[in-house]
């Protein structure tokens, strides 16, 4: 299944824009990705292993999360996953610096908020 | 065909001028004598004049929309004038309220500019909206994000022309419609702080926004006109590099916490908290409020900041002091204090390269002090004993050390 990768999570698959990676299920598909690309973990779901409220994905068209069987829909090949990223930017401060949060684990970019230009 | 936006009011007649400027649209049977008379008594309230805001605006001034209110506190920065097309060289400096009105009224005098020199909060939301019959959100964080949304649920379901811009690349819709999604059905919840992309991240084409926020402004227009098909119910995505446009199809959650059939926000909250961020501790811009913050205390989560007018004393007088910049490596040519990096992304990694520091006094810069203090507190956290942050990075250098470097 190909895997579309937005903008702000390209830091995370090495600048890649797609990735395909095999799996019968969207979640077959994503463990692929998290496990080639370690980093995004974090950033697709909890530390109890569900998927971010924020993250949002679509198979093809559709949300997964109003498909019946969500995570666990079949894919093939030929599909195509989004994962639309949650971005706030269009007015862009200057010298902005972090809220400081506390040191989360490595990998790093676990920043704060900073819009810098 | 969508039905206008605007109530059944009374249109306001256009005077012979007026005909003449707007002649393109009144030969335009979509828009005609009745939908330029529309555009004119329709007010829009675009939240922020930054890089979506000043497309949005200059488009709607021109294109006759009667009154148009404005949200910013913020003043015009040289570093904004590669994208922010309202202000210009000579307002730099000035509030930016004034400065758009300066330009909007250049291009229009027909239609009303209200200036709104504040921080748009849960405060005054509720009572600034009232007035406008469409929000445009062209805000930079997600506090305000969903504080927009939110107000424009509780107003009584007012359109929200969103858009949103990361690098190269922008989204855009209409949220908060009665019969549509609101922001909230599509993010429940805001990422928190520590999984926002950092200034390492940052930076956007200049261009984008302004192709984003002609997007919002097309479907304001379309919103007061009643024509076409709205992005009410979809996402537009845009990527720039690609040049490709995208749209999803989205719902509205029956869930969800404010526009969902069983509501749990009925009133405006406390977004800050509700993004997990710290509250601005003075009114102005928050992030000056923050970085303030930061900056004045002696220490940080256990890092001591370091002036940079003590960093130019201990490097003055010789005193045992190493110096580490963790930005990117291609923020070295803009600016540099000539001394060895490893950017914060790659410290981890490369953390044994400081082994024969280890016992020295280090002082981690970056740009401003932020990426810095994380890197000090991972240095701290894998053994450094004396690992300092640069309060201000090679901003507050240049500011106070030496004015010869640029700042960016």
């Amino acid at each position: 299944m190909k895997i579309n990768i937005p903008t702000p999570l390209r830091t995370y698959t090495g600048g890649l824009q797609t990735v395909t990676v095999p799996g019968a299920t969207i979640g077959e598909a994503l463990e692929q990705l998290v496990g080639t690309y370690p980093d995004l973990r974090q950033h697709l779901y909890t530390g109890e292993g569900k998927l971010r409220s924020f993250v949002n994905l679509y198979l093809n068209d559709d949300d997964i999360r109003y498909l019946p069987q969500k995570e666990a829909t079949a894919a093939s090949a030929d599909d195509e996953l989004t994962i639309i990223p949650s971005i706030a930017g269009g007015r862009l401060p200057h010298r902005q610096s972090a809220p400081i949060a506390p040191l989360l684990v490595i990998p790093w970019r676990s920043g704060g908020i900073c819009f810098c230009n | 065909m969508a039905a206008s936006t605007l109530p059944g009011i009374e249109l306001p007649k256009l005077s012979n001028e007026e005909i003449a400027r707007y002649s393109r649209h009144l030969i335009l049977p979509e828009v005609g004598m009745e939908g330029q008379q529309k555009l004119k008594a329709a007010k829009v309230l675009c939240v922020g004049t930054g890089g979506l805001g000043a497309p949005l605006a200059l488009y709607l001034a021109a294109a006759g929309v009667g009154t148009l209110g404005l949200v910013d506190f913020d003043t015009v920065d040289a570093s904004n004038l590669q994208r922010q097309i309202i202000h210009s060289t000579a307002t730099v400096g000035k509030l930016k309220v004034d400065s758009a009105e300066l330009m909007l009224k250049g291009l229009n005098p027909f239609m009303n500019v209200v200036k709104h020199n504040t921080m748009l909060t849960s405060a005054n939301a509720l009572e600034i909206f009232k007035d406008y019959d469409i929000i445009a959100d062209g805000t930079d964080n997600f506090q305000t994000r969903y504080l927009v949304n939110d107000a424009c649920v509780l107003s009584g379901h007012k359109p929200n022309a969103y858009g949103s811009i990361f690098r190269f690349e922008g989204q855009a819709s209409v949220f908060a419609t009665e019969a549509g999604p609101c922001y909230r059905c599509l993010y429940p919840e805001p990422p928190p702080p520590g999984l926002v992309p950092s200034c390492a991240e940052g930076g956007v084409l200049g261009i984008l926004p302004g192709l984003v926020g002609v997007i919002q402004a097309t479907e304001v227009i379309k919103l007061i006109l009643g024509i076409g098909e709205t992005l009410v119910g979809r996402l537009l995505l845009v990527d720039a590099l690609t040049m490709k446009f995208r749209t999803l199809k989205l719902r509205k959650n029956p869930d969800c916490p404010v526009c969902g059939t069983h509501p749990t926000v009925t009133a405006l909250i406390d977004y800050d908290q509700f993004c997990g961020i710290e509250k601005p501790k003075s009114v102005g811009p928050l992030e000056v409020a923050q970085n303030k913050a930061v900056a004045d205390a002696p220490v940080v989560d256990g890092i001591p900041q370091v002036s940079v007018q003590e960093l130019k004393r201990r490097l003055d007088a010789s005193e045992d002091v190493f110096v580490l910049d963790v930005r990117e490596p291609y923020e070295v040519p803009i600016a540099s204090l000539g001394v060895p990096l490893i950017p914060l992304g790659e410290l981890a990694k490369r953390v044994d390269e400081l082994a024969a520091q280890k016992d020295r006094n280090i002082v981690v810069h970056c740009k401003s002090g932020g990426r810095s203090q994380k890197a000090a507190q991972f240095l701290k956290s894998v053994g450094f004993q004396h690992v300092e942050n640069l309060a201000g990075g090679i901003l507050a250098w240049a500011d106070k050390i030496d004015p010869t470097l640029p700042k960016y």
